[in-house]
């Protein structure tokens, strides 16, 4: 325990090192040990699945029968890469990405930055923002379901109220994508409000003070201080909600079951519906890898992201 | 927020003061029409719960008046009743809080046991395989669901609680947390206990575990919550309506016909309950559980 001066990382990696040194033969196994019930979960219901998806991708593997079917090769990606259908769902997955993220990162950090700034109260918010997010989805459909319906939906009667004719929320094909990005904003802003709520908390005070005394008032603080310290934390809940996004199925396919005419039906639906209705397992898993492809991608260029933003600080 | 500081802090400054009341004025006219704004939309944000509340305890009859009115003629909890006799919802119940408390002790126990080993312990390829965990964060379990589906089939264990559990278990992120937190506990109480002859389960079992109090409330809660509200999985591996999760079995009521407003919002104020529930209970954990998760 000589390396008193070095920093505490240091210190503890000493520490580990020279205890391991004393241990006895045989106990490694017991450390080791530790890994395998998490790690049996890990391989049979997480890498398992991915790597038997990707086997499944090159079989006419089909849901009735057993076993994977005849060979295919790269037959079901092929196919794929000329199957409109396919690609429109990729497309309205992708639309809704694009529509979504914008609100979801611009309107949490407004609101973040507006209820820290109040003193008292500050429950009544997160109970109003993040309450929606904790439900399910299926209690989410239900009640919007409920609000978009023609007629006496409470929506259509604030349109009523107001004297201008309701749109066709949900029977409009030009229109649906967009009133699920609606009910998705309302649903799940409440988690990245409580990220920057959390990321506001970590700016110093004193700065702050500092830049009062320069004689900033808020406006001027909130643009030169808040936004860039929140830096970090807008980069996350970015790339969080593209990953939520691209994952979309559930309030899609409860509200609408993906239509009116499948115009708004997303890639993962697309995915259940090849899967569980044409009974196409094989050719589903070639389109369940290309999404899981794209996801890494996105993933992948987050961490790039965040090494970036790290050696700049 | 309507007194502002910075006045207070530059006493006699002259000339500067009378533009700078005057801006402060208008600052504090700017930030109080924000704060309004941000009040009128978190009021905005709780009408759909409301809304659905106000409907839940009208009569099916009037929930069909246009337009749309706040209005109760009829006070009635009859939807209430007509959801558990017209569908499962009580089975639902019971299966989803066996799911859900089955799912998070399994999380968190091997979650716990694996972060403690990749923040204490010492064996040959733990860098690999924290990598490997790592990773997996990556795997979306959404993308995953035929080659799962198609292991519980062939396993003839599809409509049963092993495939509801089973593949909600492997949560990289825990593992992430408890290791995070680990790493941040000192290590001195292990080392004095293992100088007196503990060994890796004591250590773990015995003196790290109780530390990870906090780590522990977190991935619970959350685990919880998520595997409650799980859709996609329970809707497939659930094929009959006895087998169902809450969230799956309010999939099917949506399905149904004729006019059920009332049935349906008080069907969703079921299904919500619960959670709403645990919200109350532990909003600080889990509105902490979400600054942890995202940033540290």
């Amino acid at each position: 325990m000589s390396a008193s001066t070095a920093p505490a990382g240091a210190l503890r990696r000493a520490t580990t090192a020279e205890r391991t040194r004393t241990q006895r033969p045989g106990r490694n196994w017991g450390n080791f040990g530790l890994l395998v019930p998490f790690g049996v979960f890990y391989l049979l219901f997480l890498v398992g699945p991915l790597v038997y998806d990707v086997v499944l991708s090159f079989f006419n593997a089909s849901l009735v029968k057993g076993g994977l079917g005849s060979f295919a090769g790269l037959a079901n990606y092929r196919e794929l890469f000329g199957d409109h259908t396919f690609w429109s769902a990729m497309w309205h997955t992708i639309l809704f990405t694009l529509v979504s993220t914008p609100p979801l990162v611009l309107l949490p950090l407004f609101f973040a930055i507006v209820v820290n700034r109040i003193k008292r109260g500050q429950w009544f918010f997160r109970l109003a923002f993040f309450l929606p997010y904790i439900l399910p989805s299926a209690v989410i459909a239900l009640v919007w379901l409920f609000l978009y319906e023609p007629g006496y939906g409470l929506i259509d009667g604030f349109f009523n109220l107001i004297g201008v004719g309701a749109p066709g929320w949900l029977s409009d094909p030009n229109l649906s994508i967009y009133s699920i990005v609606i009910v998705t904003v309302w649903w799940t802003l409440g988690f990245n409000f409580v990220l920057y709520l959390a990321g506001l908390q970590e700016i110093p005070r004193d700065l702050y003070e500092a830049s009062a005394l320069d004689g900033a008032g808020r406006w001027k603080q909130t643009w030169r201080l808040t936004i860039p310290m929140l830096g970090r934390t807008t980069t996350l809940v970015t790339v969080l909600q593209i990953i939520a996004s691209l994952k979309i199925f559930d309030q899609v396919y409860l509200i609408l079951q993906g239509g009116p005419n499948y115009s708004s039906r997303p890639a993962i639906e697309w995915i259940y519906d090849t899967a569980f209705t044409s009974q196409r397992v094989g050719y589903a898993s070639a389109a369940s890898f290309i999404l899981f492809i794209v996801i890494l991608i996105v993933s992948f260029v987050w961490l790039a992201l965040i090494r970036r933003q790290e050696r700049g600080v | 927020m309507a007194v502002s500081a910075p006045r207070r802090q530059s006493p006699g400054r002259g000339g500067a003061q009378s533009a700078r009341a005057h801006r402060d004025l208008r600052s504090t006219l700017f930030n109080r029409g924000v704060t309004g704004v941000v009040i009128a939309l978190a009021l905005l944000w709780l009408v759909p719960v409301a809304w659905a509340l106000d409907t839940s305890v009208k009569s099916e009859n009037d929930t069909i008046i246009i337009p749309a009115t706040w209005n109760i003629p009829h006070f009635t909890f009859s939807a209430y009743g007509a959801v558990f006799s017209a569908s499962d919802l009580g089975r639902w119940y019971i299966n989803s809080a066996i799911v859900a408390i089955v799912v998070t002790l399994l999380t968190v126990v091997t979650a716990s046991m694996a972060g403690y080993a990749l923040s204490r312990r010492r064996f040959r390829g733990k860098a690999f395989f924290y990598a490997a965990i790592l990773a997996g964060i990556m795997i979306p379990p959404q993308a995953l669901i035929v080659p799962l589906f198609r292991e519980f089939q062939i396993a003839h264990l599809i409509n049963s609680y092993w495939a509801l559990i089973l593949p909600q278990v492997p949560a990289p992120i825990a593992v992430f947390i408890f290791k995070k937190f680990f790493d941040g506990v000192p290590i001195s109480l292990e080392q004095a206990a293992e100088v007196d002859g503990a060994n890796w389960w004591v250590s773990y079992r015995r003196i790290a575990l109780p530390l990870a109090r906090p780590a522990i409330a977190a991935v619970s809660i959350f685990t919880f919550v998520w595997t409650w509200n799980n859709f996609l999985w329970p809707f497939l591996a659930a094929t009959s309506q006895t087998m169902m999760t809450i969230p799956a079995g309010l999939g099917t009521v949506i399905d149904g016909v004729g006019i059920i407003n009332a049935l349906q919002m008080s069907s969703a104020v079921l299904g919500a309950l619960p959670l709403v529930f645990v919200f109350l209970l532990a909003q600080r954990q889990i509105v902490e559980g979400v600054a942890g998760t995202g940033l540290k």
